[in-house]
């Protein structure tokens, strides 16, 4: 059994203190009065004579007035944009729309932190159920640390819906437009879509898949557990049927959860492989935080049954998923980029003009970094080489969400700074402390697993 | 021409085999050659072989296609003949590269691929029309055969050892060279 150690409930809980005072101060910082705006605009178009913010400024018009003709032109910047255009660029109108955005940072922060270690979860319980259904002989000392993994994912998820319901409700409409009355009531593309996109139904689509997902979690982890002491293989049968039965109802309600939890962002702009891009990404964060937890567990000790072949097969997934992940950003890039519709290149165009570091970057940290360091079939099984290319694709996949999330609600005003940083540092927290509770719940080792000895003697 | 002799040892499943291949490295009898019906997981490390440098020719021979593939492109796209696609007149590869980057992929792979299955023929010394190199065609259905080279006359000894290793032929062969 394992046991936490003080020192790693001590750490969790100093993640969480830090991060949580973090997050306030970002959400104190928040409100700026219209005038302090004002002021602040002012002082960068100073500063920056004919740089940074005027040349933001004039790609942003550009963008309203060439690319989409249409008045309100992305979600992102819905209103302010089509207010923009009827005032002038530089008014009042500019000063509310930055004044919103700064307004919307902490929120988005807290959002894109909690997605991301909600997806980890995620992607491991269906790398969980694919082993399962699949029948695999490799990897059964390894269910615990996913099983531990995956007890992240009620409390996670239920976090993620709740700061987008709150984001709609208590807050001003800080992460998705299309919850703003007064942005639909301008405009006709979110109104033909208010049938799907409205808080109401969206709270209980949500509710629905984590209900669903959660429920699965129970089951599995209870056959699980149950068939350590059996006399007959009948748990791992229900396991067996029950995981192929989940990964049919995940691979829909996935798909319909990142298009209602991340791409819905951006109500105008739609990308049909969307949910199997958020899939790679979710999956290999979640085989990356496997590797990095059975590493970790073998080196206090743990885990005495897994071998440098497991590591190996471990770090293959990391290797090719990122390599699939790749693909897919490429794939969705690529035909964006060539058809050159307006409708839909908007979305690239924004990531390329104003974030152009983190979106190649993350093709760098996400594809290059683990694509050459991971090649080697050695390396594949030496720990502290793992461990570096994990904490790389962790933040490479972090700053994919970001991405995702932040062009919609704070526009060029992001940054990586107290709000981001501490929302990491408190899901983090949270996440280790779920989790290694959650492995101290039961043998590490499940051993009446009917695989288990294929498992045990698995070698490459 | 010198003659030399071999045993051969003939045997009915891969795991036998296996064991008794660990069984003549242990006393220290050199195995020249094992021929099976098919691939036998882990026998290269059994039998002491060289890992295999294949994969790092693959990786040169990518890296060779992508090479082709990039200039190849920018020599019939951007300085040749620059075409207008998608309302995409550029003179410029770097601007137009997400369009090149599925043939880039394809080549590399390409190379990559078809290098290596002629490498890999080459090093085996496989070409079209040569004689097989196999010594019983059984080989090729359903029996395992361990070719032992045989020196100072300690034929016997490798005889008594491949018995106990549970061999259902074992023939002494005059083998030409």
């Amino acid at each position: 059994m394992y046991t936490l150690s003080n020192k790693l409930r001590t750490f969790s809980f100093a993640l969480i203190i830090l991060g949580f005072i973090g997050v306030v101060y970002g959400f104190m910082s928040s409100h700026k009065s219209l005038d302090e705006v004002k002021t602040m605009l002012a002082t960068e178009a100073a500063h920056h004579e004919g740089g940074g913010h005027e040349v933001a400024q004039a790609t942003h018009a550009d963008d309203t007035h060439e690319v989409h003709g249409e008045a309100p032109a992305h979600g992102e910047n819905a209103h302010a944009h089509a207010e923009a255009d009827a005032h002038d660029a530089h008014g009042d109108a500019h000063a509310e729309h930055v004044q919103h955005q700064i307004a919307n940072r902490p929120w988005s922060a807290l959002y894109v932190a909690a997605f991301f270690f909600m997806m980890i979860a995620l992607g491991v319980l269906a790398f969980y159920a694919i082993q399962i259904a699949a029948q695999a002989g490799w990897s059964p000392v390894l269910f615990r640390v996913m099983e531990g993994i995956t007890a992240y994912l009620l409390p996670g998820a239920v976090i993620v819906l709740l700061i987008a319901v709150a984001s709609g409700t208590i807050g001003h409409y800080n992460i998705f437009v299309w919850m703003d009355p007064e942005v639909v009531a301008h405009d006709k593309l979110i109104q033909g879509k208010a049938g799907w996109l409205n808080i109401g139904w969206f709270a209980v689509r949500g509710l629905v898949f984590i209900a669903g997902w959660s429920a699965y979690r129970y089951f599995s982890r209870k056959f699980s557990l149950a068939q350590d002491n059996a006399d007959d293989n009948s748990n791992f049968k229900k396991n067996f049927r029950i995981s192929a039965g989940f990964l049919v109802f995940f691979i829909y309600t996935e798909s319909i959860m990142s298009w209602d939890w991340i791409m819905s962002v951006d109500p105008h702009w739609f990308s049909t492989l969307f949910g199997w891009y958020v899939f790679a990404s979710m999956f290999v964060s979640g085989i990356t935080v496997i590797a990095l937890i059975t590493i970790y567990l073998k080196s206090k000790g743990y885990l005495e049954l897994v071998n440098d072949s497991h590591i190996h097969d471990l770090a293959k997934f990391m290797f090719g998923i990122s390599v699939f992940w790749t693909y897919l950003w490429f794939s969705q890039f690529m035909l964006i980029w060539y058809s050159n519709i307006p409708e839909e290149v908007t979305y690239f165009i924004t990531r390329i003009e104003d974030y152009n570091l983190p979106f190649f970057g993350m093709v760098v940290l996400n594809f290059l970094f683990p694509l050459l360091i991971l090649m080697n079939s050695d390396y594949k099984r030496i720990p502290w080489f793992i461990v570096m290319a994990g904490v790389v694709i962790l933040f490479g996949h972090y700053i994919d969400i970001f991405n995702m999330i932040m062009p919609a609600t704070v526009g060029d005003r992001w940054s990586i700074g107290i709000p981001e940083i501490s929302s990491i540092l408190l899901f983090a927290g949270l996440f280790i402390f779920v989790v290694f509770t959650a492995l101290t719940k039961a043998p590490l080792h499940a051993k009446r697993n009917p695989l288990m000895k294929e498992s045990e003697h698995f070698h490459y | 021409m010198e003659s030399s002799k071999v045993i051969h040892a003939i045997y009915t499943d891969d795991d036998i085999l296996m064991a008794a291949v660990k069984d003549v490295r242990v006393a220290k009898y050199h195995i020249d050659e094992v021929y099976t019906p098919f691939p036998v997981h882990g026998l290269d490390k059994a039998m002491g072989l060289a890992p295999t440098r294949l994969a790092i020719t693959a990786f040169i021979y990518g890296c060779i296609g992508l090479t082709v593939a990039t200039l190849m492109m920018n020599f019939i796209m951007i300085e040749d003949w620059p075409q207008d696609i998608g309302g995409k007149p550029s003179f410029s590869y770097l601007e137009n590269l997400p369009a090149f980057v599925p043939i880039m992929f394809e080549l590399t792979v390409f190379f990559a691929a078809h290098l290596m299955v002629i490498t890999f023929y080459l090093r085996s010394r496989i070409w079209p029309f040569k004689d097989a190199e196999n010594p019983d065609p059984r080989t090729t259905d359903d029996h395992f055969l361990m070719e032992i080279s045989v020196d100072n006359n300690n034929e016997y000894a490798i005889t008594e050892l491949l018995k106990t290793t549970g061999a259902v032929e074992i023939n002494l062969v005059d083998k030409a060279h």
